[in-house]
């Protein structure tokens, strides 16, 4: 039963957005103050779509809880011996499953638009409604036609596969949801910037209504990004946090111009500037979000994720990049045209700055985006190549350095013109702390360039981020400029720990016999005992690694060689002792034939400020939301009140005796 | 008037990629990690019996007589289920076929073969992959040609589908 309804719910949602497609595209025909009749329905389609869409998810999520076999999906990705909570995260952790979830998301964004957003012309909504019910559409087609997750198995089965223990994390639970939620939120960004463009809206009211979207699809993005770093550092045991993977650098690409997008957006809304610049990262951002489902779910690059691949679902895929985007560049070339100008500002200004940021950010898109396609490329023509951090970090670094640069004293500028003089003290000092810093790590040690450069300009950084509240009333800064503070800030902070990362790891790969003692930077590492250990689903080899910190109380460490049986595979389980000032990372290997161990030891300083540096970000995002929301809800508010009062006003009068004469 | 050129630049650009992008979604593409030891000889091993019933496998085994099929298989794997027709039909056409149950238990092996057949002629235990990883298999299920040297001829990855029979019995008849 729950197949059939979850079946049923999707096609009713997918029948509904055609409604809301059709019913949107209606109101482009009306005019305003006389809405084209037909346009009344798109709002309400939206809306129960949503709650469809969302019932669908619940009801396969019921599947996965109680392991019913009978669903193919289920019997492929999931085993009654489970723990309950890796039963309802394997929900998503297949392509079934996480299209659907993608669809779920997709339709309550649309939903919440629909319901709640008010500020826009009813004809740039109507269109927008429209795009949004189009992009639904599409994905409602790939999941009933190619990817349905509700198919039955003629015969139940006895028992289910498993899911890959790689993804029986906790990182999972929360890593592909949120980095789905925060691609999706990019799709409303999509869709509004298309309804603007198509009813010639980009004015700052749009960007008001556009901003928190994509401060909220940001916020997620950067959470799913930062949680996916931290789950391939401790979950595939290799000990770096960035691989520049194809998968990875899917969800770093939308990111970058989700950020160029949120500031472009920031200029739009307070100097009504930088329109048509404004629209195109709209579609960038989300084109960005369909490429990597598309790079990550058609198997054209070969990646560390495993994921299951299906060139079928590649080509449908491609086949709705080539429409949606392929669409909105077309109209983008057709319309954009017709927007006229935004107001102009001088190169000195906080526009200037925020465009040298989104150029800087769009330059180091276009290098990822290039090394993540160039196999794609080469492969064309037969020869394999593999694009890695030799090439990824350099080139990135010759448009981030200026970037972080220009990001230290951008904030300190005035809107429209500035005069550079103004703030030369500022300059003098965050230049003064980069020079200190870099000269000193090169003078204390021999360290790779790149990372004692990172070091200088965290620290550049740190202080520049911090300088937009010096000289002014704590408690009269707005939220929002709290917001930008503590991102800013915390850019610096993940960056401090690349850079810490980068420079100073120290690391031992070693063959101990039990007994025996090695040293890694200040700890000495003791290999107590290897045991074999059980777990629900799996057994083990465990070390007991004994780790003291200069002769200090010593701590255990228990890494492990796992082997899951269902289904077979064996993964390595990092063991982290996490100090204020970095994290000592242990992985256990194989046993030598004389029957020592090799045990692989890191000792990474401040590497856990690369996350600290994320959340703090994401933080930033969301105080920025706050401080958004909380702005236009007051101005909303006054104005009602300004209406209220006039209406009273008019009553009033009307209602006056006309005095004698 | 400001040139309208560039507004077609990011579709020109994407136009390529998607062309691009269409004509590598055409091309085959090797999924599968080939075993290195194709043209090897066999490594030595010798596995306990998986279930009561068939004695378990060693390298001894697969040497002298004739070609045989070494198939890697476990209870727990569902295309394990799918290729035991085709499993059955070589049986039928004389192939003798060895089987190694990978991270296997007893009464699951047994009740598999109840269920869905058994044909083969000696299934080793191999409980932490330790053979599968020496003859370069890196899934289940994953059937070998061994010549009567005892040399690895050929590696069919994943399940035996109906068309997959002729092919092995051609590989069997080379490695004669």
């Amino acid at each position: 039963m729950i197949a059939e309804l979850g079946l049923a719910a999707l096609w009713l949602a997918a029948a509904l957005a055609v409604l809301q497609m059709v019913s949107g595209a209606f109101a482009l025909k009306g005019a305003e103050g006389a809405p084209n009749s037909l346009a009344i329905f798109a709002r309400p389609a939206a809306v129960v779509q949503a709650l469809l869409a969302v019932l669908a998810f619940f009801l396969l999520l019921w599947a996965f809880a109680i392991t019913d076999l009978s669903i193919k999906l289920v019997a492929t990705n999931s085993h009654s011996m489970k723990p309950m909570l890796y039963k309802l995260t394997g929900t998503w952790g297949n392509h079934e499953g996480s299209m659907l979830l993608w669809v779920g998301v997709l339709a309550l964004s649309g939903g919440l638009l629909a319901a709640f957003e008010r500020r826009l012309p009813e004809r740039t909504m109507g269109a927008t409604l429209a795009v949004q019910g189009f992009v639904g559409l599409g994905f409602y087609a790939f999941l009933l036609l190619s990817s349905n997750p509700f198919e039955r198995l003629p015969v139940p089965a006895i028992e289910g596969v498993g899911l890959n223990p790689l993804l029986q994390d906790i990182g999972l639970a929360i890593h592909p949801p949120t980095l789905y939620a925060g691609y999706v939120g990019l799709s409303v960004a999509f869709s509004l910037a298309m309804g603007a463009l198509l009813t010639n809206q980009v004015n700052p009211s749009f960007a008001r209504v556009l901003r928190p979207w994509v401060l909220g699809a940001w916020v997620l993005l950067t959470f799913g990004i930062t949680a996916g770093s931290y789950w391939a550092y401790y979950e595939l045991g290799w000990g770096g946090w960035w691989f520049w993977d194809p998968v990875e650098n899917a969800s770093f690409m939308p990111w970058l111009a989700a950020t160029a997008l949120m500031h472009s957006v920031s200029v739009l809304a307070a100097r009504d500037a930088l329109r048509t610049w404004t629209i195109m990262l709209g579609v960038l951002a989300f084109s960005m979000s369909m490429l990597g489902t598309f790079l990550v779910r058609s198997g054209v690059l070969t990646s560390v994720h495993a994921f299951a691949v299906d060139p079928e679902r590649g080509s449908f895929i491609l086949a709705l990049l080539g429409l949606y985007i392929g669409g909105a560049f077309t109209i983008f070339a057709l319309r954009a045209g017709a927007v006229a100008e935004g107001k102009r500002f001088s190169a000195t200004s906080r526009e200037g700055a925020l465009v040298f940021n989104n150029v800087m950010l769009s330059a180091i898109l276009a290098i990822v985006l290039l090394g993540t396609l160039y196999p794609l490329l080469t492969e064309a023509f037969d020869v394999r190549v593999s694009v890695g951090p030799p090439y990824f970090n350099p080139a990135s670094a010759i448009f981030a350095v200026p970037m972080f640069l220009v990001m230290a004293v951008g904030p300190l500028l005035r809107w429209k013109e500035d005069k550079p003089a103004r703030i030369q003290f500022e300059v003098a000092l965050v230049a003064a702390v980069l020079i200190a810093v870099i000269s000193l790590v090169t003078i204390l040690g021999d360290y790779p360039f790149l990372p004692v450069l990172g070091l200088g300009l965290a620290l550049a950084l740190g202080v520049g981020a911090l300088l937009p509240l010096r000289g002014r009333k704590l408690s009269r800064v707005p939220v929002a400029t709290y917001g930008m503070v503590l991102a800013h800030f915390g850019v610096a902070v993940s960056l401090f720990g690349m850079a810490c990362e980068g420079a100073f790891t120290q690391e031992r790969l070693a063959a101990i016999a039990p007994g025996g003692t090695e040293q890694v930077g200040d700890f000495a590492v003791k290999l107590e005992s290897v045991t074999p250990v059980a777990g629900p689903n799996w057994t083990a080899i465990e070390a007991r690694i004994a780790v003291s910190r200069d002769g200090g109380e010593p701590v255990i460490l228990s890494p492990q060689a796992r082997n899951f049986w269902s289904p077979a595979q064996a993964t390595s389980e990092s063991a982290l002792l996490t100090r204020w000032d970095g994290q000592l990372y242990a992985v256990i290997g194989n046993q030598a034939e004389d029957g020592r161990w090799q045990i692989r030891v890191w000792w990474k300083p401040f590497v856990t400020f690369i996350w600290y540096g994320g959340l703090l970000i994401a933080l930033g995002g969301v105080l920025a939301i706050v401080g958004r929301v909380r702005v236009d809800v007051k101005r909303r508010k006054a104005a009602d009140m300004g209406d209220e009062r006039r209406a009273d006003i008019e009553a009033l009068d009307a209602a006056a005796p006309v005095p004698a004469e | 008037m400001r040139n309208r050129i560039w507004l077609w630049v990011p579709l020109a650009v994407f136009a390529f990629f998607l062309g691009l992008a269409g004509y590598m979604l055409t091309q085959e593409k090797d999924q599968f990690v080939e075993s290195t030891m194709i043209g090897e000889p066999l490594p030595d091993f010798a596995l306990q019996p998986a279930f009561a019933g068939l004695p378990g496998a060693a390298k001894g085994d697969l040497v002298g007589g004739g070609p045989r099929l070494l198939n890697i298989w476990a209870s727990w794997c569902l295309p394990c289920i799918a290729e035991a027709p085709q499993l059955e039909a070589l049986k039928e056409q004389g192939v003798e076929i060895v089987g190694i149950a990978i991270r296997d238990r007893p009464e699951d092996v047994a009740n598999f073969l109840a269920r869905h057949g058994n044909p083969y002629t000696r299934i080793g235990s191999d409980a932490i992959s330790e053979v599968q990883l020496a003859i370069g298999s890196s899934g289940v299920p994953e059937t070998f040609v061994i010549d009567a040297q005892g040399m690895i001829r050929y590696q069919h990855i994943g399940d035996i589908r109906e068309d997959d029979v002729a092919v092995l019995l051609a590989e069997l008849e080379k490695a004669q």
